[in-house]
């Protein structure tokens, strides 16, 4: 249970340095990626502009107001409020993110799944855990946002945002094949029968 | 009393933005009372964690949570009340549209085909306006409920059948808990409808997962179903986000309906812990907002 703070982007050698149930709070750089960002850039073949190498991407679409290009809004969008969304529904992306754009991390919420998992091994990589529906405090680890990608995807786009302590974050899923969510998983399978039963249901399925 | 339909589109467009920022008292009470019995420190800490989120929130008048959801409008039209039916659903909508724009906010509605967003919040038949009739002399009520994805993405139904009895409904909701794990940002409500036809159960769901925390469900029988499901699915272990702990859900919640002689249907529809919504109350007096 060790408590990292990393300045990204980040090395391999970081990352495999991280295990599961240590917190990390990451510095400077993140990218924001959703479901219609890694559709285009995985199925319909669309690039970024951005070098994602040894970067973190969190799963999300923030709620941005438009405003006109400044220093600080560069990209011409302010944060309104960003937060983190079901990762699960993005698991096929993990690998070719990590492949073909060296992604390092991927951040959200509710964990990812067994391709995910192999491909954190053998890619070096981690799932950071944030805690899902807490947006408010989340926008507050988030400076700004000084580039877009993909912008006709909005809010779906490739956003990069300038973080300051964003976390902290919990390794639910390491770069050694480790994953907080199989013990919850088997506890709940565990608890199944002595919940049904706790109801009068019995495994034949006879309720009393 | 007639419906005055700019003030019908100012609460719809107030409604959306209040239910985003500020959670109802019943379910702050529940996030306590969740802090209070948990046991795992993980868990203790992500319900922290929930807890500053919302006092942040209040703090900064920012979102709670960054899924502007689904919008949806529940009207409750009392006796005496003078209305346009369709005048009334466009100003709901125009209402909806504007906060949108206005706030801003992201629009998180998409057609189901092209995925083009509007950037409206608006769509084919959304919002979704839900409309029914009470005995309430003179009151119109809106509630609105910006229904987040990830927890609408936990709905199921299953047509039971009547050899499957009550065991086949208690299994499902528990097993259905069990799949959704973390993907639906725990500490839930689980709403459970029971009975009906498959789109009336489904709808009994979603009704039952938006009630309030503490309130009961009018059928006895629902009323005993509800509570034995509460106790059994927080035995599961999920706990807050999925990480483990004893706070799995608020509590199960469960609306019901006459069904056929040869069905034994169930619904799901889960509710995340941001379990937003607002409420507007028009009288003869003037307009009212709270939860």
């Amino acid at each position: 249970m060790t408590e990292h703070t990393i300045h990204m982007p980040c090395t391999e050698e970081q990352i495999r340095e991280l295990k599961i149930g240590d917190t990390v709070i990451l510095e400077d750089w993140l990218y924001g990626i959703r479901d219609a960002t890694q559709i285009h850039m995985f199925d319909k073949g669309r690039e970024t502009k951005f070098d994602l190498a040894g970067h973190a991407v969190i799963h999300t679409a923030p709620n941005v107001k438009k405003v006109p290009p400044s220093n600080f809004c560069p990209a011409g969008y302010e944060s309104v409020c960003i937060g983190t969304t079901t990762s699960m529904r993005m698991e096929r992306f993990t690998r070719p993110l990590m492949e073909k754009n060296g992604v390092r991390m991927v951040i959200g919420k509710g964990g990812l799944g067994e391709d995910s998992r192999a491909a954190f091994k053998d890619l070096g990589g981690v799932y950071l855990a944030i805690i899902g529906g807490t947006a408010a405090l989340e926008t507050t680890w988030i400076e700004r946002i000084t580039d877009v990608d993909l912008e006709d995807l909005n809010p779906e786009c490739l956003w990069e945002f300038r973080i300051k302590h964003f976390g902290p974050l919990l390794v639910a899923m390491d770069a050694h094949g480790g994953s907080l969510y199989d013990g919850v998983k088997k506890t709940a399978a565990d608890r199944r029968a002595e919940a049904l039963a706790a109801m009068g249901v019995t495994a034949e399925g006879a309720s009393s | 009393m007639k419906l005055d339909m700019e003030a019908v589109e100012e609460a719809a467009k107030h409604l959306y933005i209040q239910a985003l920022k500020i959670l109802p008292p019943d379910i702050k009470e529940g996030f306590k009372r969740l802090d209070a019995t948990e046991t795992d420190p993980t868990a203790k800490s992500i319900l922290a964690t929930m807890i500053q989120n919302i006092e942040v929130a209040e703090d900064t008048t920012n979102l709670l949570c960054q899924d502007t959801g689904i919008p949806i409008y529940n009207l409750e039209i009392g006796s005496g009340i003078d209305f346009d039916g369709y005048k009334l659903k466009e100003a709901i909508r125009k209402g909806c549209e504007r906060a949108t724009t206005e706030h801003p906010l992201r629009s998180s509605v998409v057609h189901p085909i092209t995925r083009v967003n509007e950037q409206t919040s608006c769509g084919i038949r959304v919002p979704v306006i839900n409309i029914d009739f009470t005995d309430k002399d003179e009151v119109f009520e809106m509630e609105m409920i910006p229904k987040g994805s990830g927890s609408e993405n936990g709905s199921y139904l299953k047509m039971c059948i009547p050899a499957e009895g009550v065991a086949g409904i208690k299994s499902f909701v528990v097993d259905k808990v069990i799949e959704c794990g973390g993907r639906v940002c725990p500490p839930t409500i689980v709403g459970v409808g029971v009975g009906g036809t498959s789109d009336l159960c489904t709808k009994l769901a979603k009704k039952a997962g938006a009630r309030a925390l503490g309130s009961t469900c009018p059928d006895p029988e629902g009323a005993k179903l509800e509570k034995e499901l509460s106790a059994a699915v927080n035995m599961l272990g999920i706990g807050p986000q999925g990480l483990g702990g004893d706070s799995t859900a608020f509590a199960v919640h469960v609306e019901t309906a006459a069904t056929h002689i040869t069905m034994n249907p169930v619904a799901v529809n889960i509710m995340c812990h941001s379990a937003r919504r607002a409420r507007a109350s028009f009288t003869p007096k003037g307009v009212e907002i709270g939860f």
